[in-house]
This record gives structure tokens, C-alpha cells and sequence, in this order.
């Protein structure tokens, strides 16, 4: 295995596959996950709750098919990824059914029961994850569908604009007899997809082609056309959908996987610009755009006034009354904030019933997830690989940003869900497929390479005596 | 229920969550794949090397039974003269070729060694054994030139040719 050249020797370190390892995380997951459901119980009713034995079967079942089928088609796959997400979706599904049996949430007239659901869309997540891996055996393969991925993307994101505006925002589309499904949790993998495979033909016209100016390689002219596109794009979503976190998020995920293709730090700054320009002209003419950004930046001028002001508003405040450890679970107020509490607002839950301490741990996970995730680039060795995870995990990252950002007011409040814990069928599924993509990625790369076959010189050599 | 077991469970559940998060960052630690480089030069980062193929769990999972090595056994070759000088090869249970051919473990760039010269390989008992290679100009373990495989002493020297190595711990 060693060779020795003049200056170092290179080893190979063999990388077991380390699935006992997930297998035991994944216990503890579903242990912890338990735990946040028997406690909320407790603290609601007195008693552990009568659903404590379903939930805590269903969960194990859903960790159960995706650690067997990890382990019989990705036996090298990243052993954090699988963990991460199941603690996640089990505290998501554990806070969603604390919502559930609030009474104040009871009264709202939109209120529908989410937990029982939220645990079937997981099932079908999960479905998808094993599918996943199952059928898609190389992730080169996904090379082949560059442009079509382009088109389904764009469909998708544009499909919305069809369908009323609910709350303000075109982001769902209508399917009679399915139900109401988010394109845009979607569109995020396939427009990854495309984008890899564009970057990676393209990548050297945009790094090279370019002149030095104040420290910054500034791109040619015409190499600027994709990005002008995909910003007016982006800007045209947040026009006729008045989104931004779509919009944010498909852009945010172009400018990071150009810099990542090129590492061209011009590509960040222009991207800023562009995306602020964008933001601060939308906001100036649209009505939906400017009530949330005049809700971020005084929430409690409008309170009692304006239901966007009054939510955010009401986000802080549950912050603010979870302090340093929390309320705990079950315990807390935040479903004060009505409507949209267990989906764009379930971050609030977090802060006040787990306080800043529960808040910083579930923000490391979404950190873990990431920081995979970019490892898994980091290992790929094909160029469309290392994109590909980079652009999912950075799709993933600027999600979590978003949301987060804005329940906690450091940006405009978008319309998008918290992977993994909010209630929405289409944002879990979607991540748990995510999810797949990267375990396949990251299988291929850090699976042993062959071991060579003797060739037929290894014989000794014949010595020829004088 | 009481305040006092609601209290208990609140610190209860953000240990745990905690610890979790705490037990995957230590399962990432733990998790190196990929090449690993060694630099050639001072024995200290020879040496600072050589440890973790001790400690790491992986390689003694994944490396044959010989390298469980008894106390006392080398565990890395090292050229002490000769072009090559200061060249460390970690021992982990492999055959060490050595001679000019370009696909030997240890290429050597000395007029006086044949092509395939001679090999170092441990036996059943995990211990090092030289064989020369019939070579042109001989393998010599201290002063005698071999002419069986014979077990190498720690730090005895190997001579082939101008390069001389030796087994250490």
C-alpha cells in the first residue's frame, strides 16, 4: 500500500463503512426523540401520552428501512447523515404534536390535527430515501439529465403563479384530490442537479476568461449572461410570487455553486449586490415585499395592526420568554402566534421551550447535516459529484438561514419551512430525498477503491549474471 | 406532576440533546479516510507519524493479523545512509520490496542494486524476515552476505549497495 517516492509516502487509510456506528446514533436519535414526546405528555396532561407507543414504533420503523436499506445499498455512506435527520424529524414530529394539543391552537379556525400526517408524509420520505439509493446506483447518472432538470425546474418554479395567492404568497400548487404541494422544497434538489452539471462544462470559461481589477478577477462581459438570467429569474419569482425565500434560496444556491466551481470571489460580491439591488427595487413596488420588510424591521410598531408585524413580533417575544434553558417542553406560550406556529414559526417553539441551550444544539444538527455534507464534497472525486453535494448541502444551509433568520429577525420573514421539524408534507419529503442523494455521493466516495488486480510483471525479475 | 420532575426533564432533555450533538462530533473525529501524506525529513514527525497507526483503530481493524505486534517489534523501516537517507516506511504487515524497479516499495537510486534486490516480509509470528533477491552485488545484514531469508534484528543494518537500512520501533 506504501510508495515510497523521494520526499513522502503515501498511504491509503482504510475506511471501514462504520454502519454499526449510525446504527447506534440512530438509537440514541429515536430514544431522544421519545423522550421529547413522553415529556411533553407529562408536562401537558400529567401522564405519558396513550400515542407514546405508536409514535415511538413509527419512528423506529422509519429509522429501521432507512438504516437497513443504507446498509444494503450504500454500506460506505456517511454514518451522521441518517442520525441527524431521523433526531430532527423526531423532534419536528414531537413538537408539531405539542402544538396539536394546545387549546388556543384548537380554536384557530384553520386548525387540523399535523402529527399523525407529519408522520406519514416522513414514512414517504423515507420511501423516497430508500428509493433513492436504491435506483439511482451512480449519481453521474444525474449528469445525463442536465437540461432536463433545467426544465423541470423551471416548471416547477413557475407552476405556482398559476394558483391563488394563499397568505399573500403563490408558492403552493393545488393538486384536487392529493392536496396542496410546495414545488419550490423540489425544485431545490433538481435545479442542484442542474446547475452541477452546467457548472462543471462551463466552469473554466467563467474562472479563466477573466481581468484583474483591484484585487478582483472580474468576469468578461458575455460570461456574466448565466448569472444576469438566473437573477432575473429570481427576481421575476419574487414579482409574480411575492416569495423571497424562493427566491432568495435559488439564487443564493447559483452564486455559492459559481464560487465553489470557480473560486472566483468576485462571483460573492456581484452576487450580494445583485441579490440587494433585487431586493431593495422589489421592495420598493410591491405591496406583500414591503409589509414584511417593514414588519422586520419594526415588528411591534404594527402589532395589533398588521398579522405579519404581530407574528413576528410574537416570535420574539417567545424568544425572549425561553431565555437560557427554556421553559420546557410543553410548557411554553408560543402558540400564541397562531396559524402558522408548526411550520415557518417552529423555530419560536424551540427557543422558548428549550431556550437558548436547546436552540444552539438544533442548530448545530442543521450544522452537522451541512458540514457533511460539504465533507462529502470535499471526498467526491468527480467534479459533478463535488458539486452537486455542495450545491445540496448549500441549498440545505441557506434554507435553514432563511428560516431561521427570519423568526429570529435578522432578515425579512420568507414563506419557507424548517427542514426536518416543521409541518409540511412537501418540505419533508423532499429533504429526506435530499438526504439520499447525499448518502449515494457520499457512499461512491468514500467506498475502499478496488484492490488492483496482480499484474502479470510482478514476477521476479531475471538476474543476468555476469 | 411535580415542579421538581419537570424541572429534572427540561436539564434532562438538553443534556441529552447535547450529548448527542457531542457524540457526533467525536464520531467525526474519529472518521479519517482518504491518503494520508507522510513527510520525510526529521525523525520527530517520522515518529509523531508512526503513533497513530498504533492507536488508530481503523488500521488494526483493517490490517492482516501480523500486525498485531508483539511488544518490542519495529513498527517502521528506516534508510540511515545512502541517497534515500532519512526515508521512513511505516510497517503494517505488507511486503517491503526494495530495488530500482519503479514499482518497488522503496525505490532505490544506487548503481550497486539490482532491479527486484531483495524484500522484507513478516512471517507467521509477525516476525521481519530479509530475502535477497539474487541480486548482482549481494544483501548484506551487518557483515554477512545473505544467502537464506534470515530474521531481522531491531536495528540491525541492511546493506545493499551505498544504502543501508534498519528495522525500528
Amino acid at each position: 500500500m506504501s510508495v515510497v517516492t523521494n520526499t513522502t509516502t503515501i498511504g491509503a487509510i482504510e475506511a471501514p463503512s462504520r454502519r454499526n456506528t449510525e446504527l447506534l446514533l440512530l438509537i440514541f436519535a429515536v430514544v431522544i426523540a421519545v423522550f421529547a414526546y413522553g415529556n411533553v405528555g407529562l408536562a401537558l396532561n400529567g401522564e405519558l401520552p396513550s400515542g407514546m407507543l405508536g409514535y415511538g414504533l413509527g419512528l423506529t420503523l422509519l429509522a429501521g428501512v432507512g438504516h437497513l436499506a443504507v446498509r444494503k445499498f450504500a454500506a460506505y455512506a456517511d454514518p451522521l447523515l441518517l442520525p441527524l435527520a431521523t433526531l430532527l424529524n423526531g423532534i419536528g414530529l414531537a413538537l408539531i404534536w405539542r402544538l396539536d394539543q394546545s387549546k388556543r391552537f384548537q380554536a384557530l379556525e384553520t386548525f387540523a390535527p399535523a402529527a399523525t400526517k407529519q408522520l406519514i408524509f416522513s414514512a414517504v420520505g423515507v420511501a423516497l430515501l430508500v428509493g433513492v439509493l436504491m435506483l439511482l446506483k451512480d449519481h453521474r447518472i444525474l449528469q445525463r439529465y442536465t437540461y432536463i432538470s433545467m426544465v423541470v425546474a423551471l416548471i416547477l418554479l413557475v407552476l405556482p403563479m398559476f394558483f391563488p395567492a394563499v397568505n399573500g404568497a403563490r408558492i403552493w400548487i393545488n393538486i384536487p384530490g392529493v392536496g396542496t404541494l410546495q414545488p419550490g422544497e423540489f425544485a431545490k434538489i433538481i435545479i442542484a442537479v442542474f446547475f452541477s452539471g452546467y457548472l462543471m462544462v462551463k466552469r473554466d470559461a467563467l474562472a479563466l476568461a477573466s481581468r484583474r481589477f483591484m484585487g478582483m478577477y472580474l468576469p468578461r462581459g458575455r460570461d456574466l449572461g448565466p448569472i444576469l438570467v438566473i437573477w432575473a429569474l429570481s427576481i421575476l419569482i419574487l414579482v409574480f410570487e411575492t416569495d423571497l425565500g424562493t427566491s432568495l434560496l435559488f439564487f443564493g444556491l447559483f452564486v455559492v455553486m459559481l464560487y465553489v466551481a470557480t473560486e472566483r470571489t468576485s462571483w460573492i460580491v456581484f452576487g450580494l449586490l445583485m441579490s440587494a439591488a433585487g431586493a431593495v427595487g422589489v421592495a420598493t413596488f410591491e405591496p406583500h415585499v414591503q409589509q414584511r420588510v417593514d414588519a422586520w424591521l419594526d415588528p411591534f410598531a404594527g402589532y395589533g395592526k398588521l398579522a405579519a408585524s404581530e407574528q413576528i413580533a410574537k416570535s420574539l417575544m417567545a424568544f425572549g420568554s425561553g431565555g437560557m434553558f427554556g421553559t420546557g417542553l410543553g410548557q411554553g406560550d408560543s402558540d400564541l402566534i397562531g396559524f402558522a406556529a408548526n411550520s415557518d414559526f417552529i423555530l419560536a417553539t424551540v427557543g422558548e421551550e428549550l431556550g437558548l441551550t436547546g436552540l444552539m444544539a438544533m442548530l448545530l444538527l442543521y450544522g452537522l447535516v451541512i458540514e457533511r455534507g460539504v465533507r462529502t464534497a470535499l471526498a467526491a472525486r468527480d467534479p459533478f459529484g463535488k458539486l452537486l453535494a455542495i450545491g445540496l448541502s448549500g441549498a440545505f444551509a441557506i434554507q435553514v438561514f432563511v428560516v431561521a433568520g427570519g423568526v429570529m429577525g435578522l432578515i425579512p420573514l420568507t414563506g419557507m419551512t424548517m427542514p426536518f421539524i416543521a409541518a409540511g408534507g412537501s418540505s419533508v419529503i423532499a429533504n429526506w430525498a435530499l438526504i439520499g442523494i447525499l448518502l449515494r455521493i457520499s457512499d461512491t466516495a468514500r467506498r475502499p477503491a478496488p484492490v488492483p488486480a496482480p499484474s502479470p510483471d510482478a514476477e521476479m525479475t531475471q538476474v543476468v549474471r555476469p | 406532576m411535580s415542579e421538581l420532575t419537570l424541572t429534572v426533564m427540561r436539564l434532562g432533555f438538553l443534556a441529552v440533546l447535547w450529548l448527542f450533538v457531542i457524540v457526533a462530533v467525536q464520531v467525526i473525529r474519529s472518521d479519517l479516510f482518504g491518503t494520508r501524506v507522510t513527510q520525510r525529513g526529521s525523525r520527530r514527525t517520522a515518529s509523531a507519524d508512526a503513533r497513530p497507526q498504533q492507536t488508530g483503530r481503523q488500521q488494526q481493524a483493517a490490517a492482516p493479523p501480523q500486525q498485531r505486534q508483539r511488544r518490542g517489534a519495529p513498527t517502521k523501516l528506516v534508510v540511515s545512509e545512502g541517497t534515500l537517507t532519512g526515508t521512513t516506511v511505516a510497517l503494517q504487515g505488507q511486503t517491503v520490496t526494495l530495488g530500482r524497479a519503479h514499482d518497488s516499495t522503496i525505490v532505490l537510486d544506487d548503481d550497486y542494486a539490482s532491479s527486484r534486490h531483495a524484500r522484507i516480509y513478516p512471517d507467521r509470528d509477525g516476525q521481519w524476515i530479509v530475502e535477497d533477491l539474487g541480486s548482482t552485488n549481494g544483501t548484506y545484514l551487518d557483515r554477512t552476505r545473505l544467502t537464506t531469508p534470515t530474521p531481522i534484528p531491531l536495528g540491525a543494518p541492511i546493506r545493499i549497495g551505498k544504502t543501508v537500512i534498519e528495522l525500528r520501533k
